[in-house]
């Protein structure tokens, strides 16, 4: 059985090959603390079962400090100049968009036949993680699929992934970290605390109260905290879970799937979302970028108040079939 | 623990804080996941336990990154040339139609997993904003500052909004696995494919608002810069900035 254990090796390995890469970067003015970021993270794919939970805990944060204090630096592996892309774009044309392609193709392919597939009752694929391990392995087939078209050097695709890598920077673990911080609120009981004061100071004693209580507390949250990943464990462990699908048997992929887009929306809102909101509005050099909400937000705000009201909609006409 | 004492919601204002006050998140995060375990009655080495476990439990949620070599190898070889040579080729008329073509880009784009192909620096900045400017500018005219801005804002709402609306039709983006991740610790097992085929009504709906809002930018890009020609500015507008390369 191919388990999601395969990929954490496979992650870990690449993460590495991103530390030692960078620490031989004479570019990066910070490439010591790029070398000891990703090298963390490697640790944590390839030994995080080892380090008990606490040497876990540690691990955290080391990540914290070498990356989120005093931050990382941007490597320069070399790349192509924009005239051999432009080459490389009329030489192979639209095939390397097939190439693109071959990620989601193989990943659906893996999400939908190879998991059926078993050998003597064992599954092929870790049945909970099927739709990770695809992903990986469709990531390997677009590297051979591009490699045979175009010819990199051997490092390439290691240098390129660390260029996209560096761009993105400490953020990379920014999702993750937020799923851990949900546990622990979890953990604490704050999603009880949060139901509990929803539950005495809103009227949840319908379906329809109680969707509009749980798309507006997503959006209302995620406009706080700037990211609907740390607003969504508190606000359905709070209503969601207990009252939308525990006390009116909605289906739980239905509430969960567009309580995060009903979250979304609060993104769109919030200034705290600075690389959907902010960065833009500087990129693109306008005027009132300084002012908390920008001509970016103001262009967003009745997209985000319409699709509210469509989520709030669909959830109570979908989840309760 | 989770007897449900207020004292607990402290972590929630130590990120509403820490995020106003633009301390780095990754710090904030830390901070408010320590501060809730101890008013919530754990130990310092308990919270970070908890921490620790919790971070080795949701490590499928970065495991996304593994396509990076892939996108960077694409890259190198010209992919965005080619994205942009194909949107090139769409003559579109008004700055609403260009975007909202880039609104359909975008979001099947994002729905089939590559939201990595477009964004703000890569294409909105050296592409969609000019063209929709330019656009503007053939069917109306010189156009004024504030257009100008209007049009440049739009076309950063659209990127947001396009893969907002489309990335969780995808099956392997970190929203969805994490909600995968928080119902299993609940108990209640979903497949991705479930949580994504139920992204996409409202996907539609997202589409169905933001392209009539698109369509409607143009009559009011017609009737602001029309307006604008009755009444012309007493003092001469300063000549349009054109975007530093």
């Amino acid at each position: 059985m191919i388990t999601i254990q395969w990929l954490y090796v496979l992650a870990g390995l690449v993460f590495g090959a991103f530390a030692v890469l960078s620490a031989r970067d004479p570019a990066n003015p910070k490439r010591l603390r790029n070398t000891g970021f990703w090298g963390l993270l490697s640790l944590s794919f390839l030994f995080g079962d080892l380090l008990g939970d606490f040497g876990n805990g540690l691990l955290v944060v080391a990540l914290v400090v070498v990356g989120g204090i005093g931050g990382l630096g941007l490597g320069r592996p070399a790349t192509t100049t924009p005239e051999q892309r432009r080459e490389g774009s009329s030489r192979w044309g639209n095939k390397l968009f097939l190439c693109a392609l071959t990620i989601p193709a193989v990943t659906l392919f893996g999400a939908l036949v190879l998991k059926e597939i078993e050998f003597g009752g064992v599954p092929l694929l870790e049945p909970k993680q099927a739709t990770l391990i695809s992903l990986g392995m469709g990531v390997l087939v677009a590297l051979a699929v591009t490699s045979a078209l175009t010819r990199p050097p051997p490092l390439a695709p290691l240098q390129e992934g660390r260029r996209l890598i560096d761009t993105v920077g400490w953020a990379a673990i920014l999702p993750q970290m937020l799923a851990s911080l949900g546990a622990v609120f979890a953990l604490a009981g704050v999603g009880e605390v949060i139901g509990g004061l929803a539950g005495d100071y809103l009227p949840l004693g319908t379906r329809l109260a109680a969707v509009v209580a749980y798309c507006l507390g997503m959006a209302m949250f995620t406009f706080i905290m700037g990211n609907a990943f740390a607003a969504f464990p508190v606000m359905t462990a709070a209503i969601g879970l207990p009252i939308l699908i525990g006390r009116f048997g909605g289906d739980p992929a239905v509430v969960c799937a567009i309580g995060m887009l009903a979250g979304f929306c609060g993104t769109l809102t919030t200034p705290m979302a600075a690389n959907f909101n902010v960065v833009p509005a500087n990129l693109l050099e306008l005027p009132d970028r300084h002012a908390p909400f920008n001509g970016v937000i103001r262009a967003q705000v009745p997209t985000a108040a319409l699709v509210l009201l469509a989520n709030m909609v669909l959830m109570f006409l979908l989840a309760f079939r | 623990m989770g007897e449900g004492s207020i004292l607990t919601l402290l972590g929630i204002a130590v990120v509403v804080v820490g995020f106003m006050a633009r301390i780095n998140p990754l710090v904030v995060i830390l901070a408010a996941a320590l501060v809730t375990g101890i008013t919530g009655g754990l130990t310092l080495p308990e919270t970070l336990a908890a921490l620790g476990k919790a971070f080795n439990d949701n490590r499928y949620v970065s495991a996304v990154w593994l396509v990076l070599p892939v996108i960077g190898l694409l890259e190198r070889s010209g992919l965005q040339e080619r994205a942009r040579a194909l949107i090139g080729r769409i003559r579109a008329a008004t700055a609403g139609r260009l975007l909202l073509i880039y609104l359909v880009f975008r979001q099947i784009g994002a729905a089939v997993g590559l939201k990595d192909i477009a964004g703000h620096p890569q294409m909105v900045r050296p592409l969609v904003a000019p063209m929709a400017e330019a656009a503007a500018e053939n069917r109306l005219g010189p156009i004024s500052e504030r257009t100008r801005f209007r049009i440049r804002s739009h076309s950063a709402a659209v990127d947001n909004i396009g893969l907002f609306f489309g990335e969780d039709i995808f099956i392997a983006i970190a929203s969805i696995l994490l909600i995968k991740g928080f119902l299993e610790q609940n108990g209640i097992v979903v497949e991705p494919l479930q949580l994504s085929v139920w992204a996409i009504p409202t996907a539609l709906a997202a589409f169905a608002i933001h392209g009539t809002r698109l369509l409607l930018l143009d009559r009011r890009l017609k009737r602001e810069t029309a307006a604008e020609a009755e009444t012309p500015p007493t003092a001469p507008e300063p000549a349009a900035p054109e975007l530093a390369r």
